[in-house]
């Protein structure tokens, strides 16, 4: 241990990677990530100067901002779990099969982050009613996708596609196939194999693909509003009521909301980072020893 | 081959030249004179169904400047919802003239400054150019049988209609339903605030502007009835032959679209005097006859008895200044955070 730890600061001192200048390179991090995410942020403390705590209570409280939230949150929860199910199935798919069109179908995953955010609401909230192509499909069944809960789990299902494959997709890749062999030739199930021998290796990217998901799916907007009813405490997501807020120039108010939407996301990205770097160096610990 | 793209070239370089030339000499047919001023530019924002409206009328108002006033003026055009319109040009989006859909939105510009006070009465009309009113449009056939306020109330019947929180079609859409209620309850608000409850109850896509919810309504399909401008209704209805049927309720609402130069701009980009003619030129007969043909109501009152076939004259019609009280008042009573708006969706 001693021995590698000197390596490593040696290595350090002896400046030979291939971004030029630590200090550079930190610089430049440095300056970039205040201009474009800590003052925005930090703005937001500033907005909310003159705002006593009581009133922010009050905003933070409110029953139809409460209810928001809840919608926000539960929707992109149910919307993360999907998309874990079904990107770790697409990414299976992509990596271990050929099939004609394979290339075709890797280059649509990344098509929701193509598409304006405001197009795939409104094409989804068209093609999910119960008049139209898929949702009157539904219809004689009673269920209803678009204007309810169900619809914006939908949008955010859309839009949350490609995190998940595109974090499972390259350790995937990487897996080294010998150890399902082995565990093949060890009596393994099939079911087993996945279970105890791929899964473990593919916890933290999915992992992150799920924590990425939620955090987008707290503060979408573009592609909900359209398919959400947007009724006051049935359908209304927290980023509508920052809306809400701001057209009437309530700029206190929303930045309350704002404000626990990214508490909110910070949490549940930080902890999920937090976990994934657990599982990552229980799994290499165990491979080491 | 080169022969072959020279020609090519030079036939399509003429082309443009033609086109250009039949484009610019159209309106005055005079040339321009040695003392044409330099072109000039003014950006107009507006609120979300004027867009057919104005598209029209700023080719009037180009072809009338260019032969007034010797300028080629072209003109900018914004449309959203009038609450976030406003919002914008607060927050620096420069326009030259506002044309939103209350006076309560350009209020706000007011306050900030950028619009002087008393501008209501810097045009005829509190600066209403053309007015509408709230109407309600209904599927072929009617088949809810939808004939006033109290039908849409009933129990099942489903009902479209944009935020009054971001919307200002909503707010007129909100005050008009409170009229006819507080009428039929004789002025009993309890019971009135009920009634909207009810109504409210009944909605199921709260879309965050009027074209909004026109589209869930004619796109998709949505509801049994959708409350619309007047203009709005009409507008679907010509795009949707035989398909939608406007009903006239027993009240409804004078809305007073406003328009007001956005002093602080005009004065830095020195664009007053175009930007006052172009609002001052909404009056003329030519501009208001266009108005009528994009089915607003011109507040030229010859010109709109011409139209008597389209519009329903004898629709009692409250107004907000001498029921409301202005918008000040019914922004606070009805539509400021916890005010009545917010108690009718309080569970």
């Amino acid at each position: 241990m001693g021995i590698s730890r000197n390596t490593r600061l040696r290595r350090h001192k002896s400046n030979n990677s291939v971004i030029p200048g630590f200090t550079l390179s930190l610089g430049v991090t440095l300056t970039m990530l205040s201009l474009i995410v800590m003052i925005p942020l930090a703005s937001v403390a500033v907005v909310m100067t003159g705002y006593s705590l009581a009133e922010f209570w009050a905003t933070l409280t409110d029953k139809m901002a409460l209810h928001a939230y809840w919608v926000s949150l539960s929707c992109a929860l149910t919307a993360a779990i999907i998309n874990v199910v079904f990107g770790i199935m697409l990414a299976w798919v992509l990596v271990r099969y050929d099939f004609p069109g394979r290339r075709l179908l890797d280059g649509l995953i990344e098509l929701p982050f193509a598409l304006p955010t405001a197009v795939a609401g409104i094409a989804l909230t068209t093609l999910y009613s119960d008049q139209g192509w898929i949702g009157s499909l539904f219809a004689p069944y009673g269920i209803k996708i678009s204007y309810t809960t169900t619809g914006i789990t939908l949008a955010l299902v859309f839009i949350g596609i490609p995190f998940v494959v595109r974090s499972v997709q390259p350790v995937l890749e990487k897996l080294d196939r010998q150890t399902e062999e082995a565990a093949a030739i060890l009596g393994a199930s099939p079911f087993t194999t996945f279970r105890r021998v791929i899964l473990p290796e593919l916890l933290p990217a999915i992992l992150t693909g799920f924590g990425l998901v939620l955090a987008r799916g707290i503060g979408e907007y573009g592609s909900v509003v359209f398919i959400a009813g947007n009724i006051p405490y049935e359908t209304q997501i927290a980023p509508l009521l920052i809306m809400v807020k701001l057209e009437q120039f309530n700029y206190a108010g929303a930045t309350s909301i704002a404000l626990v939407l990214i508490v909110l996301s910070f949490v549940i990205l930080f902890t999920i980072h937090r976990l994934a770097g657990q599982i990552e160096r229980r799994i290499k610990g165990g491979a080491d020893t | 081959m080169k022969k072959w793209l020279a020609l090519i070239t030079s036939v399509l370089l003429i082309l443009t030249l033609v086109s250009c030339g039949t484009q610019a000499g159209a309106p005055g047919t005079t040339t321009t004179g040695p003392e044409a001023k330099p072109p000039v530019e003014i950006v107009n924002v507006s609120y979300d169904p004027t867009r057919e409206l104005y598209a029209n009328y700023n080719k009037l108002f180009q072809a009338y400047w260019k032969d007034k006033a010797n300028q080629e003026v072209t003109i900018t055009q914004s449309h959203a919802g009038s609450g976030s319109q406003a919002r914008s040009v607060l927050e620096g989006n420069e326009a030259d003239v506002v044309t939103l859909a209350l006076e309560g939105d350009i209020d706000t510009l007011v306050t900030g400054g950028l619009i002087k006070a008393g501008y209501v009465n810097e045009f005829p009309n509190d600066s209403a150019p053309y007015t509408s009113t709230i109407v309600f449009l209904v599927r072929a056939g009617n088949p809810q049988n939808i004939q006033d306020w109290n039908d849409i109330v009933k129990p099942g019947v489903q009902i479209i209609t944009p935020n009054p929180k971001t919307s200002g079609g909503a707010c007129w859409n909100f005050l008009a339903a409170w009229a006819y209620a507080l009428d039929l309850y004789a002025g009993d608000e309890v019971k009135t605030q009920q009634f909207l409850k009810d109504l409210f109850a009944n909605v199921t896509v709260l879309d965050s502007g009027a074209r909004g919810s026109t589209t869930t309504f004619v796109e998709n399909k949505q509801g049994d009835v959708l409350l619309a401008w007047e203009n709005e209704a009409f507008l679907a209805q010509k795009e949707h032959p035989g398909e939608y049927e406007i009903v006239i309720p027993s009240i409804s609402i004078l809305a007073q679209p406003t328009v007001a130069i956005v002093d602080a701009v005009v004065e830095k980009r020195g664009t007053s005097e175009v930007a006052a003619a172009y609002l001052e030129y909404l009056y003329s007969p030519e501009a208001q006859q266009l108005e009528a043909e994009n089915y607003y109501r011109p507040s030229n009152q010859d010109i709109l008895k011409k139209y008597a076939d389209t519009f329903d004259l004898n629709l009692k019609l409250v107004n907000i200044n001498d029921d409301f009280g202005g918008w000040t008042a019914a922004k606070a009573k009805y539509f400021v955070d916890g005010a009545i708006f917010d108690q009718i969706y309080k569970k």
